[in-house]
């Protein structure tokens, strides 16, 4: 086992200075790209929290996202908020969003659990539709420059967005990693596993599971506050069931209950979408063509065929 | 002074009564076993105990205390531990796991020889890195009970334990349960009468959910009533 800490520990690491190192070499384009990924993989990772490894398939995240983003964004354009305390206020949003939805759908479980979910992502779309006066609604609003200027550093420019960004992701690996390692994690698995079991040796699962969706809320919204305040803007599509349903597809591409899972099938779903779009206009049908081989020939995801095959001790 | 004492325990599955107003008392230090035809509602009643399902009606007492309306959790948090009869093991995880789960503690490597005991007093020592589903049923049935152990309990209920096992485990088991019994108290539901009749201070006798006789191990084989209730025939 302290083996495979040891690995463990190396590969993560690793991934962050390639990814620090990196950008010295990318073109400007990419460099974009890799920092909307790496934001992406930050909500991508608090989703596998709680689909990966307690086993709750929630269809309604993007409510966490838009928690964050609209708690970041409007404190700023509401408030004049400086970028700091806006996050912390997408941070606060997400956490309270996420504790009240968990407490009320965590009454529920499999199919009902999603519906739940899903209908109260729906709910808090419709409602930042209607509260259009201050969210601007399906427009959206943009973040200036001079807004998005963080203890004299300027998050607009690429490169400063970019170590923002890897900043950020770190971080939720980081989370993820340590949570593996504590008790609550261990028994999240235990109920991911069997939680008629978990539940006869004596833990209290639906306060575990109440505290998955509320580190999983958490971190997403962190993701939604940081990718407003990254790329200046925030808008009513962030909130929509297409977003709820992205962070599920990029879990389970990249390995659903693999740490590493969430960057890759982040990174593998943008680019895949990206290059097609280049190459045709019926670029959903390639894409969906990719995807139904990977399902086929990696059913456990790109990270999770990894572990499956070569590395086991992957966490 | 009773560990366990049920009072009216009652259970109703829609129209049938699968328990029926049990009053039952379990001196602390006692080994006791539960026996009865399929059906006679001793998983039913075991389950009652441990807050894996509610009663219809009655109460149940743990420790002096009325546990009637705690959450499964808060009964063993007290000191329960229960084995499932259907073998519920964490099949993806390892062994050491499995049982690391159950000593509700996170740092195997730390706590390696506590759980290298457990394993060790039911034989499964040297499966510790194998994974649970890949198991035997008899090494899966082996480690449902060490799952139990590892909660050092002062109630220890194994449902059926020995369904499955081969003599020599059996006998193993055995010799576990005796050693077991300085320092927990332990209710055993089974079938295998060489078992009860060995390792059980008393038996208590379940049928269509009711207490049918309860007794010491040679005057319950002895019962009439009982033998009718095994075998069929008129008492
Ligand atoms: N969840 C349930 N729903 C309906 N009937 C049940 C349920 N659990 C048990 N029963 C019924 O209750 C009776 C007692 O079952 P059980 O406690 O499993 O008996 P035993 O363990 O003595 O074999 C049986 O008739 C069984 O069919
Ligand atoms: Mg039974």
């Amino acid at each position: 086992m302290n083996e495979g800490l040891g690995k463990s520990a190396a590969l993560h690491v690793g991934l962050i200075v390639v990814l620090a190192a990196i950008q010295f070499v990318l073109p400007e384009y990419h460099q974009g790209n890799l920092a909307r990924i790496m934001v992406l993989a930050g909500y991508a990772a608090g989703y596998n929290i709680l689909f990966g490894y307690t086993g709750l398939l929630s269809l309604g995240h993007a409510l966490f996202f838009a928690a964050g983003m609209y708690g970041m964004g409007l404190s700023i354009r509401l408030l004049d908020a400086a970028p700091a305390p806006a996050l912390l206020a997408g941070l606060a949003a997400g956490a309270v969003v996420s504790l009240v939805i968990g407490v009320l759908a965590l009454r529920t479980a499999g199919v009902a659990f999603m519906i739940v979910t899903l209908m109260f992502a729906q709910a808090g779309y419709l409602t930042i539709l209607l509260m259009g006066a201050y969210t601007r609604g399906d427009e959206g609003f943009v973040i200036s420059q001079a807004q998005r200027v963080m203890w004299g550093i300027d998050l607009s420019d690429p490169v400063n967005r970019y170590y923002a960004a890897l900043i950020l992701f770190a971080a939720c690996l980081l989370v993820t990693l340590r949570l593996l390692r504590t008790r609550f994690g261990r028994a999240l698995i235990a109920i991911r596993e069997n939680e008629e079991r978990a539940r006869m040796l004596g833990y209290d699962v639906f306060r575990l599971k109440l505290g998955a969706v509320v580190i999983s809320g958490t971190m997403s919204a962190a993701s939604g506050a940081a990718y407003g305040l990254l790329f200046g803007y925030a808008g009513a599509g962030f909130a929509s069931v297409q977003y709820s349903i992205f962070p599920l597809l990029w879990v389970l591409l990249g390995g659903a209950g693999t740490a590493l899972g969430p960057f890759v099938g982040t990174l593998f779903m943008f680019y895949l979408i990206d290059l097609s779009s280049g190459l045709t206009t019926a670029y959903m049908l390639v894409a969906g063509v990719v995807l139904v081989l990977v399902t086929l020939f990696a059913p456990q995801g790109l990270a999770g065929e990894l572990r499956r095959r070569a590395w086991r001790w992957l966490p | 002074m009773s560990l366990l004492r049920t009072r009216g325990l009652t259970r109703r599955f829609d129209g049938l009564t699968a328990v029926e107003d049990v009053d039952f008392d379990l001196p602390e230090g006692q080994v006791r076993a539960l026996i009865g035809p399929n059906g006679a509602g001793k998983t039913t009643f075991v389950s009652m105990l441990c807050g894996r399902i509610w009663p219809t009606c009655g109460t149940v007492e743990f420790a002096g205390r009325d546990v009637s309306a705690l959450p499964a959790h808060k009964r063993i948090a007290l000191g329960m531990a229960y084995t499932f009869q259907i073998t519920s093991v964490f099949p993806r995880l390892t062994v050491a796991e499995n049982v690391g789960l159950a000593a509700r503690r996170v740092r195997l490597e730390g706590e390696g020889a506590r759980l290298a005991q457990a394993l060790k007093r039911v034989g499964l020592g040297a499966h510790h890195k194998a994974l649970a589903g890949d198991l035997s049923y008899g090494h899966q049935r082996l480690l449902e009970i060490a799952m139990g152990l590892a909660q050092e309990p002062r109630l220890l209920i194994l449902d059926e334990p020995t369904q499955g096992l081969t003599d020599a485990e059996i006998d193993a088991f055995k010799a576990l349960v005796r050693a077991l019994k300085a320092a927990t108290t332990i209710l055993l539901i089974e079938h295998n009468m060489s078992v009860v009749m060995e390792v059980a201070d008393r038996v208590t006798v379940l049928d269509f959910g009711k207490v049918l006789a309860e007794g010491p191990p040679a005057a319950i084989r002895a019962d009439r009533a009982v033998q009718a209730a095994y075998l069929g025939a008129p008492a």
